[in-house]
């Protein structure tokens, strides 16, 4: 039993923390926020150069075929930086559901397109009714064409494949839509998180291609819901563990009394708090990725306790660190805010705490 | 990352099992068996762990040299947790050998280690900690019990409080002033001392739960030889210290198997119990305070795992034990007043109510729960050691 990183996947690590930060520090990811779609073409070359866009791709279509703790890695170093843009849609949401589909002409197009770093791709699934699970799916696909809204669509103007989650008849089904096509118009949904965009999405009379109905469709959905949700929690991990850094750094610096103000208790014992906070999500957030890679009996349970608990603390981590700022952490100028709202963004996204936790009610009380 | 378990880790496993499926006690109820006295009790602890130590699974952590197994810190979370799954009662010499007997290896002389140690594994003598005082809890190094030399002994006077197995202890590991000139932590000795000789008084002290865990201990002109002295005299801080690290790495590593056993029998209640006209387990509210638990003991299990891992890795227990000790103690209070809230009226109710769930268990968790964030170091002071120790914040005393 070894829960912690095998040499390669620190090696990844180290690779990651190098990376990131270099490519994209917090004034690019400033600049970056402030374009459409929170979309850089530049960074996005990169991205691609260096084979994160194809990591958990098979290498059939030029990715790396890397495992799901090695997508955790990648992830939190991604969330320390508040990597902008549509990255996670493309490749930790969308990415999920294409290799959860069966192979087909269509999708293997799309996987090798976002391998090679030439398309970007999201997944629709919200309708009116903002539900995370598919009970809230109503619109319908006819005769192979969609007509309605979807809501809340992560990254859809850079994204040049849309999977809408829709129905056939009662039954579930996978869409590919070009976003392109005609019949389909996209509008922002201005919202909190402002290093990714959200986007409502029209569909008239569009034409689409099926991938996957039914117990296939529900099946390829809930494991690619489930591997994104876990990239999230670590993601988020990622991010409370840099504001817990900025936090501290902050307390050995800020003098008031004459003394570092991380010299007071009060001080000391929130940034205590953040630590604790993001150590245990880690600790679940590794644990769920790793039974989903290992399809451990426990793991959708592992995913929900991941992310009802990451969801609270990533919140309670960034009330602190803005806390220990005083003052200063309330302004737009210091980076904590930006945090603060990718926490909030991350808490909702793939459903909260309390979704998460009646998840594990159904499996843990009614089993 | 691998969390299955190596064939080896899996054989050491399944010798424990066969043996425990052999040897454990049929007739132990998991708390105190009603009509025992404290005596009684505790002899029956004292006879396990003689039974644990001849079947050669008592401290195994412990180097072979020295009558333990040498293994894993890994296999001592797997033995903690095959102890637990059997439903084995607790052994009776549990800080000799999870705290005391580890400093007499790791600070103790030969004749030390050739006098204590095979006698806390079989639990003919059993070991209490005379660590805190009246005055000195949470500033430990301010204590003021006093050991003055005289000739070749050293004369000890002072008092120790909440001192577990205090009663029932043979010997204890005392720390004293020994040089009240130097800076606090520069004047400490630690001591083995006999809890039999003259001038030694032990007073029980009861808890709010009503039970007498813990223990006064007074200290007359207690004569004891300087050939007690476990490490150098005035280095009785590092020597304590190293203790408190392997309290904070050890205490916590069944716990979430009891915790999860507790939990899953609040689940079976809270189907039967009636909320609103249908079963409690269906109320919404309910159910997310129960899901919100069971996510905390998963990652109290989670976090126990990493922690264990680290220090398989790195050898020895670190300041990251502060972090397991909040969590678990913060949880179980959380977690006992769900309960309170999902049983009801009823989970008031103390052992000797013949309405009372599981014999009174419930209000006695409770309020037990109540002194878990205080014991073994308060959550003030491990929040400390993280600021200081782990984030490098300034000290603040």
């Amino acid at each position: 039993m070894q829960f912690g990183l095998t040499e390669t996947q620190q090696l990844l690590k180290n690779s990651a923390r190098d990376f990131f930060p270099a490519e994209c520090p917090m004034a690019e990811v400033r600049r970056i926020m402030e374009i459409d779609g929170a979309y850089d073409v530049m960074l996005w070359r990169l991205l691609a150069e260096h084979g994160w866009t194809g990591m958990i791709f098979d290498e059939e279509h030029g990715g790396m075929g890397l495992g799901l703790v090695e997508m955790a890695v990648a992830a939190e170093e991604m969330g320390r930086i508040l990597l902008p843009g549509p990255y996670f849609s493309t490749v930790f949401l969308a990415g999920a559901l294409l290799n959860a589909l069966p192979k087909n002409t269509g999708r293997n197009a799309c996987a090798t397109a976002i391998c090679e770093g030439r398309e970007r791709a999201t997944v629709a699934l919200l309708e009116e009714s903002a539900r995370w699970d598919t009970g809230g799916v109503r619109m319908q696909v006819v005769d192979g064409r969609l007509t309605g809204r979807k809501l809340f669509v992560p990254d859809a103007s850079a994204a040049e494949c849309l999977l809408a989650i829709v129905r056939a008849g009662d039954e579930l089904a996978i869409t590919q839509v070009h976003n392109a096509a005609s019949g389909v118009s996209i509008r922002a949904m201005p919202s909190i998180d402002r290093t990714r965009h959200l986007y409502a999405v029209d569909f008239d009379q569009v034409e689409v291609e099926i991938l996957a109905t039914g117990d296939e469709a529900q099946r390829a959905l809930d494991r690619a819901m489930d591997i994104a949700t876990v990239a999230l929690a670590a993601e988020m991990v990622g991010g409370m563990e840099r504001i817990t850094e900025i936090a501290v750094d902050y307390a050995k610096t800020r003098k008031q009394f004459g003394k570092p103000i991380g010299q007071f208790q009060a001080i000391q014992h929130q940034c205590a708090d953040m630590l604790l906070l993001t150590e245990s999500s880690r600790s679940a957030a590794y644990y769920a990725a790793w039974a989903l890679q290992e399809n451990a009996p426990d793991a959708r349970t592992a995913v929900s306790v991941a992310k009802s608990y990451a969801s609270e603390a990533y919140r309670e981590a960034g009330n602190r660190a803005i806390q220990v700022h005083g003052g200063m952490g309330f302004t737009w100028e210091n980076d904590l805010h930006l945090y603060y709202r990718r926490a909030k963004a991350s808490e909702i996204a793939f459903g909260d705490a309390a979704f998460h936790r009646e998840r594990i009610a159904r499996m843990v009380i009614d089993a | 990352m691998d969390l299955n378990y190596t064939a080896a880790e899996q054989k050491f496993r399944d010798e424990l099992r066969a043996w425990l499926a052999d040897h454990a006690p049929q007739d132990w109820t998991g708390r105190k068996a009603p009509g025992r006295s404290m005596e009684e009790h505790f002899a029956y602890l004292r006879a396990w762990q003689k039974r644990v130590y001849e079947g050669g699974w008592a401290g195994i952590s412990w180097p072979r040299q020295c009558g333990g197994r040498g293994a894993t810190v890994i296999e001592q979370v797997i033995f903690t947790e095959e102890m637990a799954r059997a439903s084995a009662p607790p052994l009776a010499n549990v800080l000799g050998l999870a705290l005391i007997g580890p400093t007499i290896i790791a600070h103790g002389t030969a004749a030390q280690k050739e006098r204590f140690l095979t006698k806390i594994l079989s639990a003919e003598e059993i070991w209490c900690q005379g660590f805190s005082e009246p005055n000195a809890g949470s500033d430990l190094a301010s204590l003021l019990t006093e050991a003055r030399p005289d000739g070749s002994d050293f004369i000890v006077n002072g008092q120790k409080v909440w001192t577990s197995y205090g009663w029932a202890a043979d010997w204890c590991e005392l720390v004293v002033r020994t040089d009240p000139a130097a800076p606090k932590h520069k004047g400490l000795t630690v001591l083995l001392i006999d809890m039999r000789s003259p001038g030694v008084e032990v007073r029980p002290l009861r808890q709010m739960t009503g039970e007498s865990e813990f223990n006064e201990v007074f200290f007359r002109d207690v004569r004891v030889p300087a050939a007690n002295v476990l490490g150098a005299v005035n280095n009785g801080w590092n020597v304590a210290l190293g203790t408190l690290m392997h309290e904070r790495a050890t205490l916590g590593a069944g716990l979430h198997i009891v915790y999860s056993r507790q939990f899953q029998r609040l689940v079976k209640l809270a189907h039967s119990i009636d909320r609103n006209g249908a079963p409690a387990a269906r109320d919404p509210v309910v159910r997310q305070k129960l899901a919100q638990i069971y996510a905390e003991i998963e990652i109290m299990r989670l976090n126990q795992m990493r922690s264990i891992s680290r220090i398989s890795q790195s050898g020895a227990p670190g300041p990251e034990g502060s972090i397991q000790k909040i969590f678990w103690s913060e949880l179980n209070q959380r977690f006992q007043q769900v309960a309170q809230e999902v049983l009801g009226p009823f989970a008031q109710l103390e052992k000797g109510s013949e309405f009372a769930f599981d014999d009174g268990q419930w209000a006695y968790s409770y309020l037990r729960a109540r002194g878990n964030t205080i014991e073994a170091g308060t959550s003030e002071i491990q929040r400390n050691i993280i600021g200081h120790f782990v984030l490098g914040l300034p000290r603040s005393y």
